[in-house]
């Protein structure tokens, strides 16, 4: 059901794209109102989740402790999955959002005869998000060649490296391959996967579906059905630059139906799962160090919890008796409750 | 305690094929052995927390309040603005299944709603409707569905079958944690008196007698005295008792079935031999003689409320620092919570060994260390002497406790002691200890006898890891620090590899334990005869 659904919608964007291209009247609105809707709720959008989070307090400090804590010298702590540090936090950060630190530690269990229960590694899930993440972002960049004049430094750095195999004209880049590979995986193993197809939404396949048709559109513009690169530069300078031109006859249909995909994309982010690219930084059981027994951590509302703690006084009022009968030391003799 | 099913038979029902129907139209089945029973209205009045009256979650009618949805939807729109997690958990899962095959209580029973992400959506299909306009507009399009009756009996079936582990926490890319999500689910149940009595009862009880059993402060003390009586039988040494003792320097807090349960009272034994040995001058303190803190089991404010004995206590008798006994939860709320519930404990003194002058930093705070990390510390600097052939008919592993694994990263200290104190030690396979431990399958109160069944499913991986390294390595003694483990442990071990014991660590420092003046021992400290020492 949310395969179709998904399909569907794609579907429907690219035939929207389709009219886009072709109703020459609609060129403006396809090439340029909507890149800049798409762009505006992007931003908006991402800053309106960050400060939802951030407007919720952190009540309490609860790391996930994945390793040694730090305790006494002669037993070596985890300074990574365990930090107690500003730096140790930050490594933790960096190896969960740079590699994938957690999803790393996968494993696939399997009930076998006996009964028996096995952990195997199970490096595939992720092996393909790092390479669809690292793709992704690496292509982005690339993408700068049309986004400013002159290019930033960084472009043809990664253009070099990405197409270090020196094959076909104009060249492979590895990253566009690793793309569609990583998508192929992602988006199979949801369907073929049958835990993973029963928890799945229409809103985990649809960003595939979308992100797919982008890189598609984007390989087939670069080695085949060539597009106009000036007039494609010419029109994102002119958008970035707040003075947009009316776009030019030469931009091809599969321009439009690929800026459309991407456009989609800047505008469902925010909404969607998408956004756990800024939800991740914010995550309190990875961005915490353990340091609970350290420093005491603040609650705002911790007086708002209503209910008193059972006093000592209470206690020895109920018990005076029994306890004076065990000789059990007493604060008053008698009860100041009558 | 029986299971009908034999393991094999049991280990059969375990199907990982999800059924062809999409979840939101699979309703629980309240099959008995999968359940626990409804709160006692008598505790949760005792508490003061709403909607007391007689119920049980088989029965049609729940007995709820007639706004009962409102309640719910109103108390959680004021979580997600107090809590920044369950906001961010709501929002960013992206459902990669990594998750998936991590519960514990999933690889026993194969139920995908035990999937850890399945068991949040059941939180978040209700959050996407009434909070989000995609759910709003897209209904089930967008995952969303409305709160309704059936609805409500999933969260109470399932989010009683989570034992806030956190063990998909540690493989979730996020870090999205299922224990704070289960926590936050049964808060807002809580709210319409929808919660369970072995969660409840102990929360009263703890509450009026300081311990979850409700053992009045006579009993206590005798329970402690008893214990000297038999440390002096057993060792020919007549131990201190000191109880309510104002002026000593250490508060001890133990968990309550340490002086109740077998097998954890001779873990209690093994403290009162060890302080004995070493001369440390503490108390035990009859109102705050329970560490657990089952009200961390049902909300934050009952959680807050049971916790604050323990400074009240450390203030009142005047200690300097506090030492907290063998439990795991009671870790998860003294790391985690109890500084901010409850401090800051300026009265008290940043902890320093009074043996070896040693100053616990990692405590500086909270002013309370863990027994394991006292004792570390002891033996680190040779203040004792051990005989590890005491233990000699023991072969050990040890099962890291979920909370002091995870939640705090009390790794090494027991490993440390268990390895001076005894010959044999090995360490169950690595997918199954440490930060990737698996659960006893009974922990955040479910470990009653109405809920056998699914306490035999959920603690199947941890059971199998211990069946492994009893038949390669001839492990016959698991030993852990948590007083949930040291009841519900050995009827799973009995069920699933009948003939492994289960054991604290201070029992074995016990055994190991050379006193001054002792007499010479012939058991350890559950009569056995030690090695050598059989009576033919």
């Amino acid at each position: 059901m949310g395969i179709w659904f998904s399909l569907v919608a794609v579907a429907a964007l690219t035939l929207l794209g389709l009219i886009g291209a072709n109703v020459s009247g609609l060129n403006y609105v396809f090439a340029v109102v909507i890149p800049y809707i798409a762009i505006v709720m992007f931003i908006v959008g991402i800053i309106v989740r960050i400060v939802r989070w951030a407007s919720s307090p952190v009540p309490f400090r609860i790391p996930t402790t994945g390793g040694q804590q730090k305790s006494l010298p002669f037993i070596k702590q985890n300074r990574l999955d365990n930090p107690s540090s500003y730096l140790g936090v930050l490594g933790r950060m960096a190896l969960e959002v740079l590699f994938f630190r957690s999803l790393f530690r996968n494993t696939k269990a399997e009930l076998k005869e006996g009964p028996m229960l096995t952990y195997g590694a199970n490096k595939w899930l992720w092996l393909f998000s790092l390479a669809f993440h690292w793709s992704f972002l690496i292509i982005f960049l690339r993408h700068f060649r049309f986004l400013t004049n002159p290019m930033p430094f960084f472009v043809p750095l990664l253009q070099d490296i990405d197409g270090f195999f020196q094959i076909w004209v104009p060249l492979v880049y590895i990253t566009n391959i690793a793309l569609v590979i990583a998508l192929a995986y992602l988006f199979f193993r949801r369907v073929f996967d049958s835990k993973v197809r029963y928890i799945s939404l229409p809103s985990d396949y649809f960003p595939l579906l979308l992100i797919s048709g982008i890189a598609i559109t984007g390989i087939l513009m670069r080695y085949f059905f060539k597009t106009d690169l000036v007039a494609v530069k010419e029109l994102m300078l002119g958008i970035l630059s707040f003075s947009p031109s009316a776009p030019s006859e030469a931009l091809s249909t599969w321009f439009y139906i690929h800026l459309l995909f991407v456009c989609s994309l800047l505008i469902y982010f925010p909404m969607s799962k998408l956004v756990h690219m800024s939800g991740v930084f914010m995550s309190p059981t990875r961005n915490l160090a353990n340091t609970n027994r350290m420093v005491r951590h603040v609650n705002p509302w911790i007086d708002d919890l209503k209910m008193k703690t059972h006093t000592y006084e209470e206690y020895e009022d109920e018990f005076r008796k029994v306890m004076k009968g065990a000789g059990m030391p007493l604060d008053k003799e008698e009860s100041h409750v009558s | 305690m029986s299971l009908k099913m034999k393991p094999e038979e049991l280990a059969q029902t375990i199907d990982y094929k999800p059924p062809k129907k999409h979840w939101l139209d699979v309703k629980p089945d309240y099959k008995k052995g999968t359940y626990n029973y409804a709160g006692n209205p008598e505790s949760i009045k005792y508490v003061h927390q709403p909607n007391p009256r007689k119920w049980q979650p088989y029965e049609e009618d729940w007995k709820l309040p007639e706004n009962w949805k409102e309640i719910i939807l109103e108390g959680f729109r004021e979580r997600l603005d107090k809590f920044r997690s369950l906001k961010l958990f709501m929002d960013i899962c992206v459902r990669c299944g990594a998750c998936a095959d991590k519960c514990h209580f999933f690889i026993g029973s194969g139920d995908p709603k035990n999937m850890p992400v399945l068991r949040a959506e059941l939180l978040r299909a209700v959050y996407r409707k009434e909070f989000t306009l995609a759910g709003k507009l897209m209904a089930r399009m967008a995952g969303a569905t409305e709160l309704t009756f059936d609805v409500l009996k999933e969260w109470f079936y399932y989010f009683y079958q989570c034992t806030q582990c956190r063990r998909c926490s540690v493989f979730c890319p996020y870090g999205i944690d299922t224990a704070e999500i289960t926590i936050l689910a049964r808060e807002l149940m809580n709210l319409i008196g929808v919660n369970i009595d072995w969660v409840m009862t102990p929360v009263a009880n703890c509450h009026r007698t300081g311990n979850h059993l409700g053992i009045q402060p006579h009993g206590f003390k005798d329970s402690i005295e008893f214990a000297a009586d038999d440390l002096l039988d057993l060792t020919g040494i007549k131990v201190d008792t000191p109880i309510n003792k104002k002026g000593a320097e250490i508060l001890f807090v133990i968990p309550s079935a340490d002086y109740f349960g077998e097998p954890h009272y001779f873990t209690l034994l093994g403290y009162m031999a060890l302080f004995h040995e070493i001369g440390l001058d503490f108390t035990f303190s009859s109102y705050a003689s329970e560490g657990g803190n089952f009200g961390s089991f049902v909300s934050h404010e009952l959680m807050k409320a049971l916790n604050g004995k323990i400074y009240a206590e450390a203030k009142r008798l005047g200690v300097k620092w506090i030492i907290g006994g063998e439990c795991g939860h009671m870790w998860r709320v003294l790391h985690q919570y109890m500084d901010t519930l409850n401090g800051p404990a300026d009265f008290l003194e940043v902890p320093k060994s009074p043996i070896t002058g040693t100053v616990f930093e990692n405590a500086r705070s909270t002013r309370m260390v863990h027994i394991t990390e006292f004792t570390s510390d002891l033996i680190k600097n040779n203040k004792i002497k051990l005989d590890k052939s005491r233990n000699d008919h023991w072969h050990s592993t040890f099962h890291d406790s979920c909370n002091p694994a995870r939640a705090m990263g009390l790794l090494e200290e027991p490993r440390y002691i268990l390895r001076n104190v005894m010959n044999k030690f090995t360490d169950m396979p690595e997918n199954t200890i440490r930060e990737q431990t698996f659960c006893c399958g009974s922990g955040a109160g479910l470990g009653t006898e109405e809920n056998f069944e699914m306490r035999m499913r959920g603690g199947f991986p941890r059971a199998n890891a211990v069946k492994y390294v009893a038949e390669k390595n001839g492990v016959n003694l698991l030993t852990c620090i948590c007083a949930i483990d040291k009841a519900t442990l050995p009827p799973l071990l009995q069920y699933w590899i009948p003939g492994v014991e289960v054991a604290g660590i201070h029992e074995l420092v016990g055994n190991a334990l050379v006193m001054k003046g002792e007499k010479e021992r012939t058991t350890d400290l559950r009569n056995n005869p030690l090695p050598g020492k059989e009576v033919l």
